[in-house]
Protein backbone atom coordinates (compact mmCIF):
# COMPACT_ATOMS: atom_id res chain seq x y z
CA UNK A 1 0.00 0.00 0.00
CA UNK A 2 1.64 2.79 -1.33
CA UNK A 3 0.95 6.67 0.09
CA UNK A 4 -0.09 9.43 -2.87
CA UNK A 5 0.23 13.42 -2.15
CA UNK A 6 -1.85 15.52 -3.94
CA UNK A 7 -0.16 18.86 -4.92
CA UNK A 8 -1.91 22.69 -5.06
CA UNK A 9 -1.39 24.86 -7.14
CA UNK A 10 -2.66 28.27 -8.13
CA UNK A 11 -2.27 30.88 -10.91
CA UNK A 12 0.82 28.90 -12.60
CA UNK A 13 2.25 28.16 -8.97
CA UNK A 14 2.62 25.37 -7.32
CA UNK A 15 1.99 26.22 -3.46
CA UNK A 16 4.32 25.81 -0.68
CA UNK A 17 2.01 23.65 1.32
CA UNK A 18 2.36 21.19 -1.46
CA UNK A 19 6.29 20.60 -0.79
CA UNK A 20 4.91 20.51 3.31
CA UNK A 21 2.67 17.94 2.28
CA UNK A 22 5.28 15.95 0.70
CA UNK A 23 7.66 15.79 3.67
CA UNK A 24 4.56 14.54 5.35
CA UNK A 25 3.72 11.57 3.05
CA UNK A 26 7.26 10.71 3.05
CA UNK A 27 7.00 10.29 6.85
CA UNK A 28 4.30 8.07 6.49
CA UNK A 29 5.61 6.24 3.60
CA UNK A 30 8.99 5.79 5.65
CA UNK A 31 6.93 4.72 8.81
CA UNK A 32 4.48 2.08 6.21
CA UNK A 33 7.88 1.11 3.96
CA UNK A 34 6.75 2.12 0.89
CA UNK A 35 6.51 4.02 -2.04
CA UNK A 36 5.67 7.82 -2.08
CA UNK A 37 3.45 9.21 -5.07
CA UNK A 38 2.48 12.55 -5.65
CA UNK A 39 -0.10 13.70 -8.31
CA UNK A 40 -0.37 16.88 -9.81
CA UNK A 41 -3.48 17.43 -11.10
CA UNK A 42 -4.61 20.88 -13.95
CA UNK A 43 -2.42 23.49 -15.24
CA UNK A 44 0.97 23.56 -16.40
CA UNK A 45 1.61 19.89 -15.13
CA UNK A 46 5.02 19.04 -17.07
CA UNK A 47 6.93 22.20 -15.27
CA UNK A 48 5.12 21.29 -12.26
CA UNK A 49 5.97 17.39 -12.13
CA UNK A 50 9.60 19.09 -12.16
CA UNK A 51 9.50 21.39 -9.56
CA UNK A 52 7.42 18.56 -7.37
CA UNK A 53 10.83 16.28 -7.90
CA UNK A 54 11.71 16.90 -5.07
CA UNK A 55 14.29 14.05 -2.36
CA UNK A 56 11.85 11.56 -1.15
CA UNK A 57 9.50 11.53 -3.99
CA UNK A 58 9.13 8.02 -6.04
CA UNK A 59 7.02 8.61 -8.52
CA UNK A 60 4.92 11.67 -10.14
CA UNK A 61 2.01 11.53 -11.38
CA UNK A 62 0.64 14.16 -14.09
CA UNK A 63 -2.93 14.89 -14.99
CA UNK A 64 -3.66 17.46 -17.35
CA UNK A 65 -7.28 18.88 -17.15
CA UNK A 66 -7.91 22.53 -17.17
CA UNK A 67 -5.26 25.42 -15.86
CA UNK A 68 -6.70 25.79 -12.56
CA UNK A 69 -8.51 23.74 -9.47
CA UNK A 70 -11.81 22.38 -10.22
CA UNK A 71 -12.92 20.20 -7.11
CA UNK A 72 -14.42 17.22 -9.86
CA UNK A 73 -11.20 16.77 -11.61
CA UNK A 74 -9.29 16.88 -8.46
CA UNK A 75 -11.41 13.78 -6.87
CA UNK A 76 -11.85 11.98 -9.94
CA UNK A 77 -8.22 12.28 -10.67
CA UNK A 78 -6.89 11.52 -7.35
CA UNK A 79 -9.48 9.39 -6.71
CA UNK A 80 -8.07 6.90 -9.39
CA UNK A 81 -4.71 7.43 -8.91
CA UNK A 82 -5.37 5.85 -5.34
CA UNK A 83 -7.29 3.04 -6.72
CA UNK A 84 -4.56 2.56 -8.91
CA UNK A 85 -1.69 2.48 -7.13
CA UNK A 86 -3.24 1.37 -4.25
CA UNK A 87 -2.65 4.33 -1.81
CA UNK A 88 -3.94 3.44 1.15
CA UNK A 89 -2.82 6.75 2.49
CA UNK A 90 -3.99 9.95 0.34
CA UNK A 91 -2.13 13.34 1.86
CA UNK A 92 -3.91 16.58 0.50
CA UNK A 93 -2.91 20.27 2.20
CA UNK A 94 -5.51 21.28 4.69
CA UNK A 95 -6.50 24.40 1.96
CA UNK A 96 -10.06 26.14 1.03
CA UNK A 97 -9.15 23.97 -1.55
CA UNK A 98 -8.36 21.05 -0.27
CA UNK A 99 -11.13 20.95 2.08
CA UNK A 100 -13.31 21.36 -1.55
CA UNK A 101 -12.39 18.01 -2.44
CA UNK A 102 -10.48 16.33 0.09
CA UNK A 103 -13.86 15.15 2.13
CA UNK A 104 -15.84 13.97 -0.91
CA UNK A 105 -13.22 11.80 -1.94
CA UNK A 106 -12.45 9.86 1.51
CA UNK A 107 -16.89 9.29 1.76
CA UNK A 108 -15.96 7.94 -2.30
CA UNK A 109 -13.09 5.78 -1.37
CA UNK A 110 -15.23 4.44 1.61
CA UNK A 111 -12.04 5.52 4.21
CA UNK A 112 -11.56 7.91 7.33
CA UNK A 113 -10.63 11.43 6.88
CA UNK A 114 -8.16 13.65 9.54
CA UNK A 115 -8.44 17.12 8.59
CA UNK A 116 -6.16 19.79 10.02
CA UNK A 117 -3.63 17.83 11.12
CA UNK A 118 -0.26 19.52 12.91
CA UNK A 119 1.54 16.22 13.05
CA UNK A 120 1.63 12.41 12.92
CA UNK A 121 2.59 9.39 14.34
CA UNK A 122 2.58 6.07 12.65
CA UNK A 123 2.93 2.46 14.54
CA UNK A 124 0.39 0.03 14.43
CA UNK A 125 -1.98 2.57 12.70
CA UNK A 126 -1.95 6.29 12.72
CA UNK A 127 -1.91 8.86 15.18
CA UNK A 128 -3.05 12.63 14.41
CA UNK A 129 -2.27 15.26 15.99
CA UNK A 130 -4.59 18.45 15.94
CA UNK A 131 -6.14 21.26 17.76
CA UNK A 132 -9.47 21.39 19.10
CA UNK A 133 -11.62 24.39 21.04
CA UNK A 134 -9.54 27.07 18.80
CA UNK A 135 -6.40 25.82 19.28
CA UNK A 136 -6.62 26.46 23.24
CA UNK A 137 -5.97 22.37 23.18
CA UNK A 138 -4.20 19.90 21.45
CA UNK A 139 -5.78 16.20 20.78
CA UNK A 140 -4.14 12.70 19.91
CA UNK A 141 -6.82 11.19 17.56
CA UNK A 142 -6.26 7.38 16.61
CA UNK A 143 -7.41 6.14 13.25
CA UNK A 144 -9.23 2.97 12.92
CA UNK A 145 -7.97 0.59 10.01
CA UNK A 146 -4.99 1.50 7.42
CA UNK A 147 -6.52 3.31 5.21
CA UNK A 148 -7.46 7.00 5.57
CA UNK A 149 -7.34 9.82 4.21
CA UNK A 150 -5.31 13.39 5.79
CA UNK A 151 -5.39 17.06 5.35
CA UNK A 152 -2.22 18.99 6.60
CA UNK A 153 -1.84 22.52 7.87
CA UNK A 154 0.49 24.82 5.89
CA UNK A 155 3.59 25.63 8.11
CA UNK A 156 4.03 22.51 10.12
CA UNK A 157 5.82 20.25 8.25
CA UNK A 158 9.11 21.77 6.51
CA UNK A 159 9.16 21.80 2.86
CA UNK A 160 10.61 18.80 1.20
CA UNK A 161 14.48 19.79 -0.91
CA UNK A 162 16.35 19.27 -3.00
CA UNK A 163 16.15 17.66 -6.53
CA UNK A 164 14.39 13.79 -6.55
CA UNK A 165 14.72 10.94 -9.07
CA UNK A 166 11.43 10.40 -9.40
CA UNK A 167 9.63 8.66 -12.20
CA UNK A 168 7.40 11.33 -14.36
CA UNK A 169 3.88 9.73 -16.01
CA UNK A 170 1.46 11.52 -17.57
CA UNK A 171 -1.57 9.66 -16.90
CA UNK A 172 -4.87 9.60 -18.71
CA UNK A 173 -7.94 9.64 -16.37
CA UNK A 174 -11.66 9.99 -17.87
CA UNK A 175 -12.98 13.44 -15.73
CA UNK A 176 -16.79 13.26 -15.49
CA UNK A 177 -19.06 16.59 -16.33
CA UNK A 178 -19.02 18.61 -13.30
CA UNK A 179 -22.21 20.54 -12.01
CA UNK A 180 -20.08 23.10 -10.66
CA UNK A 181 -18.25 25.37 -12.83
CA UNK A 182 -15.75 27.81 -11.80
CA UNK A 183 -15.94 31.07 -14.32
CA UNK A 184 -13.30 33.46 -12.63
CA UNK A 185 -11.69 34.96 -9.71
CA UNK A 186 -11.60 38.48 -8.18
CA UNK A 187 -8.93 40.09 -6.61
CA UNK A 188 -10.33 41.53 -2.82
CA UNK A 189 -9.37 43.73 -0.65
CA UNK A 190 -7.85 46.38 -2.99
CA UNK A 191 -9.04 50.40 -1.63
CA UNK A 192 -6.95 53.47 -0.81
CA UNK A 193 -4.71 51.90 1.71
CA UNK A 194 -2.23 48.96 1.34
CA UNK A 195 -1.32 47.81 4.84
CA UNK A 196 1.18 45.09 3.39
CA UNK A 197 2.92 49.19 2.77
CA UNK A 198 3.00 50.16 6.47
CA UNK A 199 5.98 49.94 8.41
CA UNK A 200 4.18 50.40 11.99
CA UNK A 201 0.24 48.05 11.88
CA UNK A 202 -2.09 49.08 14.81
CA UNK A 203 -4.11 45.79 14.57
CA UNK A 204 -7.46 45.47 16.13
CA UNK A 205 -9.52 42.04 16.95
CA UNK A 206 -12.74 40.89 18.79
CA UNK A 207 -11.38 42.33 22.00
CA UNK A 208 -12.93 45.62 20.77
CA UNK A 209 -15.90 44.73 21.77
CA UNK A 210 -17.77 47.33 19.88
CA UNK A 211 -17.59 49.23 16.48
CA UNK A 212 -17.79 52.91 18.66
CA UNK A 213 -14.96 51.66 20.31
CA UNK A 214 -12.43 51.45 16.90
CA UNK A 215 -12.12 55.34 17.62
CA UNK A 216 -9.54 54.41 20.50
CA UNK A 217 -8.00 52.35 18.45
CA UNK A 218 -7.41 54.76 15.57
CA UNK A 219 -6.91 57.37 17.63
CA UNK A 220 -3.27 55.20 18.84
CA UNK A 221 -2.65 53.99 15.28
CA UNK A 222 -2.61 58.64 14.51
CA UNK A 223 -0.57 58.82 17.93
CA UNK A 224 2.16 55.91 16.57
CA UNK A 225 1.92 57.30 12.86
CA UNK A 226 0.64 53.86 12.26
CA UNK A 227 -1.86 52.29 9.71
CA UNK A 228 -4.58 50.35 11.43
CA UNK A 229 -5.29 46.99 10.37
CA UNK A 230 -7.34 44.30 12.02
CA UNK A 231 -8.44 40.38 12.39
CA UNK A 232 -11.39 38.98 10.53
CA UNK A 233 -14.12 39.26 12.95
CA UNK A 234 -13.57 43.12 12.86
CA UNK A 235 -14.09 43.03 8.99
CA UNK A 236 -17.15 40.21 9.16
CA UNK A 237 -18.83 42.41 11.46
CA UNK A 238 -18.36 45.14 8.56
CA UNK A 239 -16.37 47.65 11.32
CA UNK A 240 -13.66 47.66 8.65
CA UNK A 241 -12.95 47.38 5.44
CA UNK A 242 -11.57 43.99 3.67
CA UNK A 243 -8.51 45.53 2.56
CA UNK A 244 -7.79 45.85 6.09
CA UNK A 245 -7.77 42.36 7.41
CA UNK A 246 -4.59 40.28 8.43
CA UNK A 247 -4.84 36.74 7.67
CA UNK A 248 -4.76 33.58 5.08
CA UNK A 249 -7.87 34.92 4.26
CA UNK A 250 -6.91 38.56 3.72
CA UNK A 251 -3.32 40.18 3.64
CA UNK A 252 0.38 38.61 4.57
CA UNK A 253 1.73 41.80 6.50
CA UNK A 254 5.61 42.13 7.48
CA UNK A 255 6.10 45.09 9.22
CA UNK A 256 8.65 46.35 10.92
CA UNK A 257 6.26 46.46 14.08
CA UNK A 258 2.96 44.87 14.46
CA UNK A 259 0.49 45.83 17.70
CA UNK A 260 -2.29 43.53 18.12
CA UNK A 261 -4.55 45.32 20.24
CA UNK A 262 -7.62 42.45 21.73
CA UNK A 263 -6.18 39.78 18.83
CA UNK A 264 -6.35 36.22 20.48
CA UNK A 265 -4.14 34.66 17.24
CA UNK A 266 -6.17 32.21 15.69
CA UNK A 267 -3.93 30.16 13.70
CA UNK A 268 -5.66 32.17 10.03
CA UNK A 269 -4.81 35.60 11.86
CA UNK A 270 -1.09 34.19 12.53
CA UNK A 271 -0.70 33.05 9.10
CA UNK A 272 -0.74 36.56 8.09
CA UNK A 273 1.44 38.58 10.70
CA UNK A 274 3.99 36.24 12.00
CA UNK A 275 6.65 37.43 9.58
CA UNK A 276 6.76 41.11 10.96
CA UNK A 277 9.88 42.03 13.15
CA UNK A 278 8.57 42.82 16.08
CA UNK A 279 5.18 41.85 17.61
CA UNK A 280 3.67 43.63 20.46
CA UNK A 281 0.46 42.17 21.71
CA UNK A 282 -2.09 43.80 23.93
CA UNK A 283 -4.79 41.18 25.26
CA UNK A 284 -6.46 39.68 28.49
CA UNK A 285 -5.99 36.09 28.25
CA UNK A 286 -2.54 35.15 29.21
CA UNK A 287 -3.35 31.75 27.65
CA UNK A 288 -4.13 33.83 24.28
CA UNK A 289 -1.73 32.13 21.51
CA UNK A 290 -1.02 35.66 20.66
CA UNK A 291 1.63 35.80 23.37
CA UNK A 292 3.40 32.50 22.11
CA UNK A 293 4.87 34.72 18.75
CA UNK A 294 5.05 37.95 20.62
CA UNK A 295 8.40 39.76 21.34
CA UNK A 296 6.48 42.33 24.22
CA UNK A 297 3.16 41.04 25.46
CA UNK A 298 1.07 43.01 27.96
CA UNK A 299 -1.83 41.26 29.77
CA UNK A 300 -4.41 43.48 30.64
CA UNK A 301 -7.18 44.94 29.56
CA UNK A 302 -7.27 47.31 26.52
CA UNK A 303 -9.32 49.80 27.41
CA UNK A 304 -6.83 50.60 30.78
CA UNK A 305 -3.64 50.30 28.74
CA UNK A 306 -4.47 51.91 24.91
CA UNK A 307 -5.27 55.49 26.34
CA UNK A 308 -2.08 55.26 28.91
CA UNK A 309 -0.19 54.38 25.21
CA UNK A 310 -1.95 57.10 23.85
CA UNK A 311 -0.88 59.63 26.32
CA UNK A 312 3.10 58.88 26.40
CA UNK A 313 2.85 59.39 22.67
CA UNK A 314 0.73 62.72 22.91
CA UNK B 1 -37.58 25.30 -2.83
CA UNK B 2 -36.94 23.85 0.44
CA UNK B 3 -33.39 24.41 2.47
CA UNK B 4 -31.89 22.37 4.97
CA UNK B 5 -29.21 24.12 7.58
CA UNK B 6 -27.30 22.17 9.39
CA UNK B 7 -26.79 23.69 13.29
CA UNK B 8 -24.38 22.78 15.84
CA UNK B 9 -24.48 23.38 19.65
CA UNK B 10 -20.59 23.95 20.03
CA UNK B 11 -18.72 24.18 23.45
CA UNK B 12 -16.48 26.44 24.21
CA UNK B 13 -14.24 26.82 26.46
CA UNK B 14 -13.56 29.23 29.18
CA UNK B 15 -10.42 30.96 29.79
CA UNK B 16 -9.39 28.84 32.77
CA UNK B 17 -10.44 25.21 32.09
CA UNK B 18 -9.44 21.53 33.03
CA UNK B 19 -9.34 18.54 31.32
CA UNK B 20 -10.42 15.52 32.64
CA UNK B 21 -9.76 12.44 30.41
CA UNK B 22 -9.81 13.32 27.07
CA UNK B 23 -11.85 15.91 26.83
CA UNK B 24 -12.61 19.61 28.97
CA UNK B 25 -14.40 19.31 32.45
CA UNK B 26 -18.11 19.91 31.55
CA UNK B 27 -17.76 22.68 34.06
CA UNK B 28 -15.58 24.61 31.74
CA UNK B 29 -17.49 24.78 28.75
CA UNK B 30 -20.76 26.56 27.59
CA UNK B 31 -22.56 25.88 24.81
CA UNK B 32 -23.83 28.05 21.91
CA UNK B 33 -24.95 28.02 18.30
CA UNK B 34 -21.65 27.61 16.17
CA UNK B 35 -20.75 31.37 14.24
CA UNK B 36 -20.20 29.95 11.01
CA UNK B 37 -23.81 27.90 11.25
CA UNK B 38 -25.26 31.32 12.49
CA UNK B 39 -24.29 32.65 8.87
CA UNK B 40 -25.97 29.93 7.22
CA UNK B 41 -29.53 30.45 9.65
CA UNK B 42 -29.06 34.23 7.89
CA UNK B 43 -28.37 32.87 4.51
CA UNK B 44 -31.34 30.73 4.51
CA UNK B 45 -34.16 33.04 5.93
CA UNK B 46 -32.77 35.61 3.21
CA UNK B 47 -33.57 33.41 0.84
CA UNK B 48 -37.33 32.63 2.55
CA UNK B 49 -37.34 36.58 2.93
CA UNK B 50 -36.67 37.41 -0.89
CA UNK B 51 -39.35 34.52 -1.78
CA UNK B 52 -37.32 32.00 -2.97
CA UNK B 53 -37.41 29.27 -0.27
CA UNK B 54 -40.51 28.52 0.74
CA UNK B 55 -39.48 26.67 4.15
CA UNK B 56 -36.46 26.37 6.02
CA UNK B 57 -35.44 23.49 8.04
CA UNK B 58 -32.67 23.14 10.44
CA UNK B 59 -31.35 20.04 11.56
CA UNK B 60 -28.95 19.04 14.43
CA UNK B 61 -26.79 16.14 15.63
CA UNK B 62 -26.55 16.95 19.19
CA UNK B 63 -28.65 15.74 22.94
CA UNK B 64 -31.82 17.37 24.77
CA UNK B 65 -29.62 20.07 25.74
CA UNK B 66 -28.97 21.18 22.61
CA UNK B 67 -33.00 22.76 21.79
CA UNK B 68 -31.86 25.52 23.19
CA UNK B 69 -29.56 26.50 20.88
CA UNK B 70 -31.94 25.35 17.75
CA UNK B 71 -34.90 27.42 19.55
CA UNK B 72 -32.57 30.44 18.78
CA UNK B 73 -32.51 29.80 15.05
CA UNK B 74 -35.86 29.37 14.73
CA UNK B 75 -36.26 32.81 16.73
CA UNK B 76 -34.33 34.57 13.70
CA UNK B 77 -36.55 32.72 10.82
CA UNK B 78 -35.91 29.27 10.71
CA UNK B 79 -39.75 27.30 10.67
CA UNK B 80 -38.98 24.12 11.74
CA UNK B 81 -36.07 21.57 13.23
CA UNK B 82 -35.24 18.45 13.49
CA UNK B 83 -33.14 17.24 16.46
CA UNK B 84 -31.15 13.86 15.55
CA UNK B 85 -29.64 11.99 18.96
CA UNK B 86 -29.15 8.66 20.02
CA UNK B 87 -27.70 6.92 23.28
CA UNK B 88 -25.58 5.29 20.78
CA UNK B 89 -23.67 8.94 19.92
CA UNK B 90 -23.19 9.89 23.67
CA UNK B 91 -19.46 9.73 24.41
CA UNK B 92 -17.72 9.01 21.37
CA UNK B 93 -15.87 11.44 18.78
CA UNK B 94 -17.76 11.15 15.78
CA UNK B 95 -16.18 10.74 12.32
CA UNK B 96 -17.30 12.47 9.17
CA UNK B 97 -19.17 9.70 8.10
CA UNK B 98 -21.45 8.69 11.04
CA UNK B 99 -22.80 12.66 10.29
CA UNK B 100 -23.18 12.11 7.37
CA UNK B 101 -25.06 8.69 8.03
CA UNK B 102 -27.36 11.06 10.03
CA UNK B 103 -27.97 13.45 7.60
CA UNK B 104 -28.24 11.70 4.73
CA UNK B 105 -31.32 10.07 6.30
CA UNK B 106 -32.58 13.05 7.25
CA UNK B 107 -32.08 14.67 3.49
CA UNK B 108 -33.97 11.26 2.73
CA UNK B 109 -37.16 12.32 4.45
CA UNK B 110 -36.93 16.03 3.75
CA UNK B 111 -36.05 16.15 0.33
CA UNK B 112 -34.46 19.94 0.28
CA UNK B 113 -33.33 21.64 -3.02
CA UNK B 114 -30.47 23.67 -0.93
CA UNK B 115 -28.42 22.43 2.19
CA UNK B 116 -26.36 24.90 3.94
CA UNK B 117 -23.86 24.68 6.86
CA UNK B 118 -21.11 26.57 8.46
CA UNK B 119 -17.76 26.13 6.49
CA UNK B 120 -16.15 24.31 10.27
CA UNK B 121 -17.42 23.49 14.20
CA UNK B 122 -15.54 26.09 16.08
CA UNK B 123 -15.34 23.16 18.77
CA UNK B 124 -13.70 20.31 16.43
CA UNK B 125 -12.64 21.92 13.73
CA UNK B 126 -13.19 19.59 11.16
CA UNK B 127 -14.45 21.41 7.95
CA UNK B 128 -15.28 17.98 6.04
CA UNK B 129 -18.95 17.02 6.87
CA UNK B 130 -20.78 19.09 4.24
CA UNK B 131 -18.66 18.28 1.24
CA UNK B 132 -19.22 14.68 2.03
CA UNK B 133 -22.61 14.87 2.57
CA UNK B 134 -22.07 16.08 -0.96
CA UNK B 135 -20.81 13.21 -2.14
CA UNK B 136 -23.16 11.05 -0.12
CA UNK B 137 -26.37 12.17 -1.57
CA UNK B 138 -25.14 13.08 -4.93
CA UNK B 139 -25.64 17.00 -4.74
CA UNK B 140 -23.35 19.43 -6.01
CA UNK B 141 -21.06 21.62 -3.39
CA UNK B 142 -18.95 24.51 -3.16
CA UNK B 143 -16.70 24.38 0.04
CA UNK B 144 -15.96 27.94 1.92
CA UNK B 145 -19.20 30.23 0.65
CA UNK B 146 -18.80 34.04 0.90
CA UNK B 147 -21.12 35.48 -1.45
CA UNK B 148 -24.10 33.65 -2.50
CA UNK B 149 -26.97 34.41 -4.88
CA UNK B 150 -29.78 31.72 -6.10
CA UNK B 151 -31.34 32.06 -9.07
CA UNK B 152 -33.91 29.27 -8.41
CA UNK B 153 -35.69 29.51 -11.84
CA UNK B 154 -32.53 28.29 -13.71
CA UNK B 155 -31.35 26.27 -10.65
CA UNK B 156 -28.15 27.73 -10.41
CA UNK B 157 -26.55 29.29 -7.11
CA UNK B 158 -23.98 31.89 -8.20
CA UNK B 159 -21.75 32.04 -5.50
CA UNK B 160 -17.75 33.27 -4.58
CA UNK B 161 -15.51 30.93 -2.62
CA UNK B 162 -12.47 32.81 -0.78
CA UNK B 163 -9.42 31.04 -1.22
CA UNK B 164 -6.84 32.02 0.48
CA UNK B 165 -4.39 35.74 -0.12
CA UNK B 166 -7.32 38.17 -0.75
CA UNK B 167 -8.95 36.24 -3.92
CA UNK B 168 -11.72 35.20 -4.47
CA UNK B 169 -12.80 32.50 -6.53
CA UNK B 170 -16.34 32.50 -8.90
CA UNK B 171 -18.41 29.37 -9.15
CA UNK B 172 -21.88 28.45 -10.71
CA UNK B 173 -23.16 25.36 -8.89
CA UNK B 174 -25.91 23.24 -9.91
CA UNK B 175 -28.76 22.94 -7.30
CA UNK B 176 -29.58 20.57 -5.64
CA UNK B 177 -26.60 21.49 -3.74
CA UNK B 178 -24.72 21.47 -0.58
CA UNK B 179 -22.96 25.21 -0.02
CA UNK B 180 -20.75 25.67 3.21
CA UNK B 181 -20.72 29.29 4.38
CA UNK B 182 -17.91 31.15 5.66
CA UNK B 183 -18.43 33.78 8.32
CA UNK B 184 -18.76 37.58 7.13
CA UNK B 185 -21.62 35.89 4.27
CA UNK B 186 -24.46 38.23 5.64
CA UNK B 187 -24.82 39.72 9.04
CA UNK B 188 -26.85 37.69 11.16
CA UNK B 189 -29.50 38.84 12.96
CA UNK B 190 -30.20 38.97 16.38
CA UNK B 191 -33.63 37.53 17.42
CA UNK B 192 -36.34 39.98 17.60
CA UNK B 193 -38.44 39.60 21.01
CA UNK B 194 -41.45 38.22 18.64
CA UNK B 195 -39.45 35.61 17.09
CA UNK B 196 -38.16 34.41 20.13
CA UNK B 197 -42.23 33.57 21.02
CA UNK B 198 -43.10 32.23 17.66
CA UNK B 199 -40.10 30.00 18.16
CA UNK B 200 -41.53 29.09 21.20
CA UNK B 201 -44.55 27.16 19.25
CA UNK B 202 -42.47 25.49 16.69
CA UNK B 203 -41.59 21.65 16.25
CA UNK B 204 -38.49 20.10 17.30
CA UNK B 205 -38.89 16.81 15.89
CA UNK B 206 -36.56 14.74 17.90
CA UNK B 207 -35.32 11.42 15.98
CA UNK B 208 -33.03 8.58 17.18
CA UNK B 209 -31.18 6.02 14.94
CA UNK B 210 -34.29 3.56 14.51
CA UNK B 211 -36.18 6.81 13.37
CA UNK B 212 -33.47 7.19 10.90
CA UNK B 213 -33.85 3.63 9.81
CA UNK B 214 -30.13 3.43 11.54
CA UNK B 215 -28.77 0.86 13.86
CA UNK B 216 -25.51 1.60 16.41
CA UNK B 217 -23.48 -0.03 13.93
CA UNK B 218 -23.94 2.59 11.36
CA UNK B 219 -22.41 5.44 13.49
CA UNK B 220 -19.39 3.66 14.84
CA UNK B 221 -16.54 5.94 14.74
CA UNK B 222 -13.22 5.30 13.12
CA UNK B 223 -11.67 8.12 14.99
CA UNK B 224 -10.64 7.74 18.96
CA UNK B 225 -9.83 10.93 20.91
CA UNK B 226 -6.51 9.14 23.12
CA UNK B 227 -5.14 12.28 24.70
CA UNK B 228 -5.83 16.30 25.39
CA UNK B 229 -3.72 18.47 26.36
CA UNK B 230 -2.74 22.12 26.69
CA UNK B 231 -0.17 22.83 24.12
CA UNK B 232 2.94 24.13 25.28
CA UNK B 233 3.64 27.48 25.25
CA UNK B 234 6.61 28.35 22.99
CA UNK B 235 6.29 31.67 24.14
CA UNK B 236 9.80 33.61 24.95
CA UNK B 237 7.47 36.87 24.91
CA UNK B 238 8.66 39.63 27.20
CA UNK B 239 5.86 39.98 29.49
CA UNK B 240 5.50 43.51 30.76
CA UNK B 241 4.29 43.71 34.22
CA UNK B 242 2.66 46.65 36.36
CA UNK B 243 -0.42 48.24 36.02
CA UNK B 244 -1.70 50.34 32.76
CA UNK B 245 -0.09 53.08 33.13
CA UNK B 246 3.39 51.56 34.19
CA UNK B 247 3.04 49.17 31.67
CA UNK B 248 1.87 51.61 28.43
CA UNK B 249 5.19 53.78 29.84
CA UNK B 250 7.21 50.37 29.63
CA UNK B 251 5.79 49.59 26.33
CA UNK B 252 6.05 53.10 24.81
CA UNK B 253 9.75 52.99 25.21
CA UNK B 254 10.52 49.71 23.79
CA UNK B 255 8.38 51.77 20.84
CA UNK B 256 10.19 54.44 20.65
CA UNK B 257 13.50 51.94 20.96
CA UNK B 258 11.62 50.49 17.16
CA UNK B 259 11.62 54.28 16.09
CA UNK B 260 7.87 54.10 16.51
CA UNK B 261 6.03 57.88 16.89
CA UNK B 262 9.65 59.52 16.49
Amino acid sequence: MSVLVAAEHRRGELREVSYEAITAGRELADARDTDLHVAVVAGDVDRFAEELNREGVDAIHAVADGEEFDHNAYQAAVSTLADRLDAGAVVTPNSVNGLDYAPALAEELGVPIVTDAVGIAYDDGLTVTREMYGSKVETTVDVAGDRFVLTVRGGEWPPAEGVGDATVETAEIEIPESGARVTGFEEVGGGDVDIADADVLVSVGRGIEEEENLELVEDLADALGATLSSSRPIVDNGWLPKNRQVGQSGKVVTPDVYIAVGISGAVQHVAGMKGSDTIVAINTDPNAPIFDIADYGIVGDLFDVVPELIDEFA
Amino acid sequence: MKVLVTVKEVAEADDDFAIEGTDIAESDLEYDLNEWDDYAVEAAVQLAEAGIADEVVTVTVGPERAEETIRMALAKGADRAVRVWDDALDGGFADVASKVDLFEAVVDEEAPDLVLGGVQAADTGFGATGVALAERIGFEHAAVVNDLDVDADAGVAHVHRELEGGVEELTDVDLPAVLTVQTGLNEPRYASLRGIRQAQRKEIAAKDLADLGLEAADVESALTITEMYEPESESDAEIIEGDASESASRLAEVLRDKGVGA
